[in-house]
């Protein structure tokens, strides 16, 4: 051996290990990719490709699927099909093909901005009372401090599902069944523990020296607050908020049993979206496909903000 | 500007006292250093001052003024914390503003204070950097100016020079006394460092356990220590301390320490028979072959036109001697020690305590 092959650097990964390391990731990422990838696919077959056997790669691409996922359509007698005006839009020829017409737009817009409302109004929620306790928890002298942090998190040691039958009785109690003030509560109840806890570990990590120079500066606590440590634990409040934008988003179990009509979420919604003879897979895929954009645009759009905040602080300057 | 005053402060935490009833008073323009080893209550009492902790009992006047239960943001006291607290996310020029556009002060007034304290702290140049990427040294001129720029009541510094190296330290040191005697603002400075106090301050306030244990100008400190822990602490080398048991009478001029009679100056106060120490300044010690107080020589430090030398008595007790380099020594050498008469402290070994003598007549006199 010579010594130019021994001279490595200790701290840098060698040329060869970041080339395994390279391979690994893409190979897992390939894999992860497949179950998506045939899911975007299949909104595009028609509903007799998307469960033909041997499954086909290659198809002829239709809209049926999304425009079945949009529209309630009916069946018709030609000779009144033939009577209408020209179709106004793809479904419309699509649906006259089949001999049915287009009787108005499905559930799945109001479904959707349900999902959205609810998510994001949690998520707000939880991060808003998430941070405030927070702060509390790591500035002030709380009395039992350890206790109520430690009851905080026993919140979560069992699966919410496990309190469903009770919640649901109180929320019909209450009126706060299928209403979107009810999921927001929910969702929030259960991410808040979440909250308090990482967003703690950042704002411990933000010296007090910064606030305590702005209250020497005449700034009011609140004041010092949001304009010092607010900004400083940016990154910490935007990891804890995709942490429960994405529980929120997600969540199928409670939204199935307190949700039918008015506030119903995308989740309960889109596995039982019929089509002509049964379940419409194409509609189905679409619809699954449209439900990750959200999450995604939130997570790309603050990536930067993640990445750091899931080390917990761990990277420091 | 205003003079600052502590009455009776005394701070508790759940299992410890940090400070225990401290009385002392900054004059108007004074410089004025806290001192005294790390954990000794020094922070503890400067953030009472300023409003960021709660005494437990006391009183804080500031200018007159009891603002013991005031808001922090209410003192008008600007603060340079230890760790420097500027905003990573805002320009020089916008930590150093930071403080004036809260109080709403018109854009144009915040330029010209903000270009004035740089042109003061010389970081004109550096207004336009991120904080990120300066020197520690220039991090702390910039949280300097965001203290000065408020034109506040008083300034509280906490070893705003700790995380700089030495040398950098030194030139500080100059740059904040300079700062000092053009604003004359008073100025309550931590240090744990004596040289820093000593060559800085106006006022010394040496703290020990959460206890003020004496206050005063440099000098008195130095040369009249109120009790052992202060002669020890202050100077370096510190003050010799050589032990002897005997007895004080108001009058005596001098103590037996084994076989030899050492003059001290004329005791003010008696005291029994007892435990004593005899304290002598490095510079207060010479050698001399014929003195009856016998010591050897272990070894000397030379450092140019001084050397420490240091000695053994035959009770083996190790004392500094600050000598001319010109002085020729050999370790090993059997000498004498004799002191300088004027200059010796007596202190009483159990408590402490440096006994009143015609030392501390001088200090009665001015
Ligand atoms: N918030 C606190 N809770 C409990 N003990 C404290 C707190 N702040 C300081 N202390 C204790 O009080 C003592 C004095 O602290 P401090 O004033 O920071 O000392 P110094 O600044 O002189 O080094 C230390 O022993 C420290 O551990
Ligand atoms: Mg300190």
């Amino acid at each position: 051996m010579t010594a130019t092959t021994l001279a490595h650097s200790v701290v840098e990964p060698s040329g060869r290990s970041k080339g395994i390391a390279g391979t690994v990731i893409v190979v897992y990422a390939v894999i992860s990719m497949v179950p998506l990838v045939w899911i975007f696919l299949t909104a595009f077959k028609s509903p007799s490709d998307s469960i033909a056997y041997p499954p086909k790669i290659v198809f002829h691409p239709t809209l049926d699927g999304t425009c079945n996922l949009f529209t309630t359509i009916s069946r018709q007698t030609a000779d009144y099909i033939s009577s209408l005006p020209p179709p106004m839009n793809v479904c419309d020829r699509i649906a006259r093909a089949r001999n049915m017409v287009v009787a108005g737009p499905s559930n799945f817009v109001p479904r959707f901005l349900n999902s959205l409302i609810i998510a994001f109004g949690s998520t707000a929620l939880s991060v808003v009372l998430g941070v405030t306790a927070a702060y509390a928890f790591s500035r002030f002298r709380v009395p039992a401090k350890d206790d109520l942090l430690f009851f905080i998190l026993s919140t979560r040691m069992m699966p919410p599902i496990a309190v469903a039958i009770p919640i649901y009785l109180m929320y019909r109690e209450l009126g706060l069944s299928d209403t979107h003030l009810g999921m927001i509560l929910l969702y929030s109840a259960v991410n808040v523990s979440l909250a308090v806890w990482l967003l703690k570990g950042f704002i411990d990590e933000i010296p007090r020296e910064y606030e305590e120079a702005a209250l020497v500066d005449g700034y009011t606590r609140l004041q010092a607050f949001r304009k010092v440590v607010l900004p400083q634990a940016t990154t910490g409040i935007v990891a804890t908020a995709i942490f429960c934008l994405i529980f929120a988003w997600n969540e199928y179990a409670f939204a199935t049993l307190l949700t039918s009509g008015q506030a119903q979420t995308a989740p309960p919604f889109i596995p039982i979206i019929i089509g002509e003879g049964g379940q419409d897979w194409p509609a189905v895929a679409a619809a699954t496909t449209l439900f990750l954009v959200p999450i995604l645009v939130f997570t790309v759009l603050l990536r930067k903000n993640l990445l750091r905040g899931i080390t917990f602080g761990a990277v420091r300057k | 500007m205003a003079e600052i005053r502590v009455e009776k402060l005394h701070k508790a935490f759940t299992d410890f006292v940090a400070v225990r009833g401290s009385t002392f008073t900054v004059p108007d323009g004074d410089f004025f250093c806290l001192l005294g080893p790390s954990g000794c209550g020094k922070t503890t009492t400067l953030r009472m001052i300023a409003g960021l902790e709660l005494p437990t009992s006391g009183r804080i006047l500031l200018g007159g003024e009891d603002v013991t239960f005031k808001q922090a943001s209410q003192r008008d006291i600007a603060f340079v914390f230890q760790l420097f607290a500027l905003y990573p996310h805002m320009n020089v020029r916008a930590n150093i503003s930071y403080p004036l556009r809260n109080q709403g002060m018109p854009g144009e007034e915040v330029r010209k204070r903000v270009e004035e304290a740089a042109r003061i702290l010389r970081i004109t140049h550096l207004l336009d950097r991120s904080v990120s990427g300066l020197s520690s040294g220039d991090r702390q001129r910039v949280a300097l100016g965001r203290a000065i720029v408020r034109e506040p009541l008083a300034f509280m510094l906490d070893e705003p020079l700790g995380a700089l190296d030495a040398e950098f330290r030194e030139v500080m040191c100059g740059e904040l006394r300079a700062l000092h005697d053009r604003l004359r603002a008073t100025t309550v400075y931590v240090t744990h460092d004596q040289l820093e106090a000593m060559s800085m301050a106006d006022t010394i306030a040496l703290m020990n356990n959460g206890v003020v244990e004496q206050l005063g100008p440099p000098q008195e400190i130095y040369d009249r220590p109120a009790s052992v822990f202060v002669a020890d602490f202050v100077g370096s080398p510190p003050m010799n301390f050589i032990p002897f048991h005997g007895r004080v009478a108001p009058g005596d001029k001098s103590v037996r320490i084994g076989e030899a009679a050492v003059a001290v100056p004329e005791a003010r106060e008696g005291i029994a028979e007892g435990e004593l120490l005899l304290g002598a300044r490095p510079e207060h010690v010479q050698l001399s072959a014929s003195s009856p107080l016998r010591a050897s020589v272990i070894d000397a430090e030379y450092l140019g036109t001084t050397q420490i030398v240091t000695v053994s008595t035959a009770q083996g007790t190790t004392l500094k001697a600050r000598l001319s380099s010109e002085v020729a020594v050999r370790p090993g050498e059997h000498t004498g020690l004799v002191f300088h008469p004027k200059k010796l402290s007596l202190f009483e070994k159990k408590s402490g305590r440096a006994l009143r003598s015609a030392l501390h007549d001088e200090a009665a006199h001015g």
